[in-house]
């Protein structure tokens, strides 16, 4: 194996070796529905609470390393996706106590909780960078062997993973439907509004951000049995993909305020996001490009959808302009 | 009801920009009065409603509710029993929300936990007291606020407060940013929301007619200080001239000195 150091040329060869026969079709449709979770959570952060958080680069392979520890010591596999879960929301619970007490921007807070999860990372690995797993039982193993014979075996994890996004997508709409979460809404919003309702926003913040690290977290922990390893760099990177995710899904489907649409998006933005990501993988050779590149590339996805939302703002401007006229 | 002791607040302590916003304020505040307070610019209005209302600490003195202490409380702890309406019509609601969910949030007070309580129930609850404005809103519950007026929602933010059933409401020059027209419905809504609700408030104004108007009593501040104060049949004899009259005599101003007293 070449070692590029970039935690996906591991996923290249998991997911399009041939002894899974698994299409490309397929590989983009999963990994989108995994990573979706985590857009889920970028979601809430960046545009429900506004509150723009960097903990994701670190909760997200926490998650992975709690699954994976858990897996290698025997720990319930259920059990095991609640606990890195919680571990997510820890995360998240301390950035938002960092910004909230401390009064250090959210920006700074969410890098703060980042750096030093990275070392908690090694540590919950058993000071290792990468733990495998490959030989493992995991959930996805149980499940293929459930459902081995009943559904053609290259279609099992992709249902499996239609189903766990679109339960966790509808508790999310459920979530922000409660009175708590509409006021979650609100805050992101208009905090002097919460403010005036008797409702401290610390408290909301510390449950919003919390919450989202949480879905993070559990976005890893299933990655991490998905692709067959927990390493401590698959955080690399997340909260650009995440963004890109949830741009790519606002960009191309129309405006609304119904929560339950807003997150449909931010699912199809995040399968979108890897077909891109996968076209640039494996066709980017064609222009000389590298799975190196592929972090520039991004960033350069970001810019050119931050280009297009803002003309297209302009083009509404102008519109309504001569309306008015 | 409230009870403001010996509060003082300076900005910028031991610097050369020393400003003293308040000084060694006195006042007590009777359940069931309806305060107006005029002043120029930088008399010491707002911060005054903001010591009320917990946005801001003072330097010195005191803020005591039912002889209860709460100097030391935080904005969104009064903010139970403390209703406040902003000059920004948009700070009262949320933009990108629905007039129902907007309504939902604010119709009580205190913090919000994991149900829904938006039903049909409450729906018909909503659309009878929007009914009270006026302005065919409870034909537009589903709407997200940003399609509203400033004049609505500050209408809707007023009405939002009163359902929340506060005891005391501050009002922050509320129409002042509203055309002269909306201005005149929300000043209205907010004279009869007052009296049908028996509500206590404090409401500062530019308008010194408004001010004479309304309320049972009249508060006129300069640099920090309440420099005079009328109330009852006092009040009711009073017109903008005496008013104007007052202010001479006290602060032995010439008449351009005070030209921001009188503007708007």
């Amino acid at each position: 194996m070449r070692f590029s150091g970039f935690p996906g040329d591991e996923r290249i060869r998991f997911i399009f070796g041939k002894r899974d026969g698994k299409s490309m079709i397929e590989g983009i449709l999963v990994e989108g529905l995994i990573y979706g979770i985590m857009v889920l959570g970028v979601f809430i952060t960046f545009r429900i609470l506004d509150f723009p958080d960097l903990t994701v680069d670190g909760s997200f392979p926490l998650g992975a390393a709690l699954m994976a520890q858990c897996i290698l010591t025997g720990v319930n596999l259920w059990l095991a996706l609640l606990i890195a879960f919680a571990g997510g929301v820890m995360a998240g619970v301390v950035t938002a106590l960092i910004h909230n007490h401390l009064k250090v921007p959210n920006l700074l807070a969410g890098i703060l909780t980042m750096t030093m999860l990275y070392s908690v990372n090694i540590r919950v690995l058993g000071n290792r960078a990468n733990v495998p797993l490959l030989n493992e039982e995991t959930i996805l193993t149980k499940v293929s062997e459930y459902f081995s014979g009943v559904i053609p075996d290259e279609y099992i994890l992709l249902l499996f993973f239609i189903i766990v996004a679109l339960v966790i997508k509808t508790a999310v709409d459920i979530f922000f439907r409660t009175d708590l979460g509409m006021t979650l809404g609100a805050m992101g919003n208009n905090e002097q509004m919460v403010i005036s309702q008797g409702v401290n926003p610390k408290t909301l913040k510390t449950i919003g951000v919390g919450l989202s690290n949480g879905l993070v977290a559990l976005s890893g922990a299933f990655a991490a049995q998905y692709l067959g390893f927990a390493d401590v760099g698959l955080g690399q990177g997340i909260i650009i993909s995440g963004l890109a995710s949830v741009m790519i899904g606002e960009f191309l489907i129309m405006k609304s305020n119904r929560i339950g649409v807003l997150t449909f998006c931010a699912l199809i933005g995040s399968i979108l996001f890897h077909a891109v990501v996968y076209f640039g993988r494996y066709y980017g050779y064609l222009i000389k490009m590298t799975p190196n590149d592929l972090n520039l590339i991004k960033g350069i996805l970001i810019i050119i959808l931050l280009v297009l939302a803002q003309s297209g703002k302009l083009k509404k401007v102008s519109r309504k302009v001569v309306a008015e006229k | 009801m409230i009870e403001l002791k010996n509060l003082s607040t300076v900005f910028g302590q031991g610097t050369v920009n020393e400003n003293r916003a308040l000084n060694r304020i006195n006042l007590k505040v009777n359940e069931g009065d309806f305060i107006t307070i005029i002043g120029s610019n930088g008399a010491g209005k707002s911060t005054l409603l903001n010591l009320v209302a917990g946005s801001l600490s003072p330097t010195e003195g005191a803020v005591f509710l039912n002889g209860r202490d709460i100097t030391r409380e935080p904005e969104y702890k009064r903010a139970r029993y403390i209703g406040r309406i902003f000059q920004n019509p948009l700070l009262g609601t949320a933009s990108n929300m629905s007039l129902e969910d907007n309504m939902t949030i604010t119709h009580k007070k205190g913090f919000k936990w994991l149900k829904r309580s938006l039903n049909s129930r409450l729906r018909e609850y909503f659309r009878s007291e929007l009914k009270q404005l006026n302005m065919g809103l409870e034909e537009r519950m589903k709407e997200n606020l940003v399609m509203f007026s400033g004049g609505q929602r500050q209408a809707l933010t007023l009405l939002m407060m009163v359902l929340s059933k506060p005891a005391l409401i501050l009002l922050d020059e509320h129409t002042a940013a509203l055309d002269p027209k909306n201005a005149e419905i929300v000043l209205e809504l907010t004279n009869r929301f007052i009296s049908e609700y028996k509500l206590t408030a404090m409401m500062i104004t530019h308008n010194m007619s408004h001010a004479i108007e309304f309320g049972n009593r009249l508060l006129m501040m300069d640099k920090g200080e309440i420099i005079f104060e009328s109330e009852g049949e006092a009040k009711r004899e009073l017109t903008v001239e005496k008013l104007i009259d007052r202010f001479h005599q006290i602060r032995h101003k010439t008449f351009e000195d005070d030209k921001t007293l009188l503007s708007e």
